[in-house]
């Protein structure tokens, strides 16, 4: 039997270690049938090449910085060295400087703040707009966002640039859904990736969500998000955009 | 299986490839941090090479307790083991 991604084509952006929310969706999405490209930026590219070895089929790996507007005018171009076209593309990318996070809130600066909108928020645009000369035949973009309809601890400016994240998913599942292009996002529970381990402080929420999520929650698994994520890339949500599926073992939906 | 020092030799060597420090340096007593300057991101892809290398696991958990370069050696030999 064939996987639900069986043919289809998708890119994953922001993969650096095994550990990554992105490795586990590349890989659920290779399992499923996929041909997949991953993306990552800087010094942590090396790191990407090196990891990709660890995927069911080694992927190609594209650099991508969703900051420099050069990168994104070539993407397409460096797409197509590999693809004739895109059914999919995930976005697992965020950022914030240090003096943003970890309990600095009221004193984090407007530029650290916006560099963290930049990588976090405003890049789902960026990326869908690079991406969207090769999805002629609609598609699919997933997002990853952290539940941004509350305040957590040490989360701080980054969790104000989920809540833009999760309405740039809205506007743009308004004007992409006549090209038949679906957004949505997948929010996941707290995860120890490396992106978490550079919130000082996040890991309060660690013990708080195994004991209040009804199903049970481990933070070193990424397979039921990357599943999540696969199930909105594939054709079985094909009337669902503009949403947010929680992937957390239901710990959002309880007061206590 | 591999000696201490072929260890010691082959991290030296990935040491050199991901930070650019020359191998001689890489001594059992130096800590990555203070004498190498070799930063957390570096540090990941040194832990992933080894990883391939020596054909080891080493867990997120267990990478802040390798500060020296012996820490690392001994590690990689007690996995090996
Ligand atoms: N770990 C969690 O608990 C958790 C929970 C919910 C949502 N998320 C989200 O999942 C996504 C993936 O994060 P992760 O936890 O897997 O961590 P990660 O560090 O493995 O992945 C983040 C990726 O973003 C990339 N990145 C950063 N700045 C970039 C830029 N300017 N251009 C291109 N790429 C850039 C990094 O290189 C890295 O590959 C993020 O959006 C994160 O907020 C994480």
């Amino acid at each position: 039997m064939g996987g639900i991604l069986e043919g289809k084509r998708i890119l994953v952006a922001g993969v650096t270690m095994d550990t990554s929310l992105g490795f586990a969706v590349a890989k659920v999405a290779q399992d499923q049938g996929a041909q997949v490209i991953i993306t990552n930026f800087g010094r942590a590219l090396s790191i990407t090449r090196r990891i990709a070895k660890r995927l069911p089929v080694e992927p190609a790996v594209i650099e991508l910085d969703v900051t420099n507007e050069e990168h994104l005018a070539g993407l397409a171009d460096s797409l197509r060295a590999h693809v004739d076209g895109l059914d999919g593309v995930v976005h697992s990318i965020a950022f914030a400087p240090q003096e943003a996070l970890g309990g600095n809130f009221l004193n984090t600066s407007y530029a650290d703040a916006a560099t963290a909108f930049h990588v976090s928020a405003y890049s789902l645009k960026g990326l869908a707009m690079a991406a969207l000369p090769l999805m002629k035949e609609g598609g699919s973009i997933v997002g990853l966002t952290f539940d941004a309809s509350v305040a957590w601890p040490a989360y701080d400016w980054m969790g104000v640039a989920k809540a833009g994240l999760e309405s740039c998913a809205r506007y743009l599942a308004r004007d992409l859904g006549p090209k038949g292009i679906r957004v949505n996002l997948v929010s996941a529970g707290y995860t120890k990736t490396i992106a978490a381990g550079g919130i000082p402080g996040i890991e309060r929420v660690e013990n708080v969500w195994s004991e209040r999520a009804p199903l049970g929650w481990n933070p070193t698994d990424s397979d039921a998000t990357g599943r999540a994520c696969v199930a909105l890339l594939s054709d079985f949500f094909p009337k669902t955009t503009g949403e947010i599926v929680h992937v957390d073992g239901g710990y959002h939906a309880m007061g206590a | 299986m591999a000696t201490t020092e072929e260890i010691r030799t082959g991290l030296a060597e990935i040491v050199n490839e991901v930070a650019g420090i020359p191998t001689e340096d890489i001594q059992l007593d130096k800590s990555f941090t203070d004498d190498l300057d070799v930063d957390s991101l570096s540090m990941v892809e040194v832990v992933v090479a080894a990883e391939e290398k020596f054909s080891v696991k080493i867990p997120d958990d267990e990478v802040k307790n390798l500060k020296t370069v012996g820490d690392a050696v001994a590690y990689i030999e007690r996995s090996q083991g």
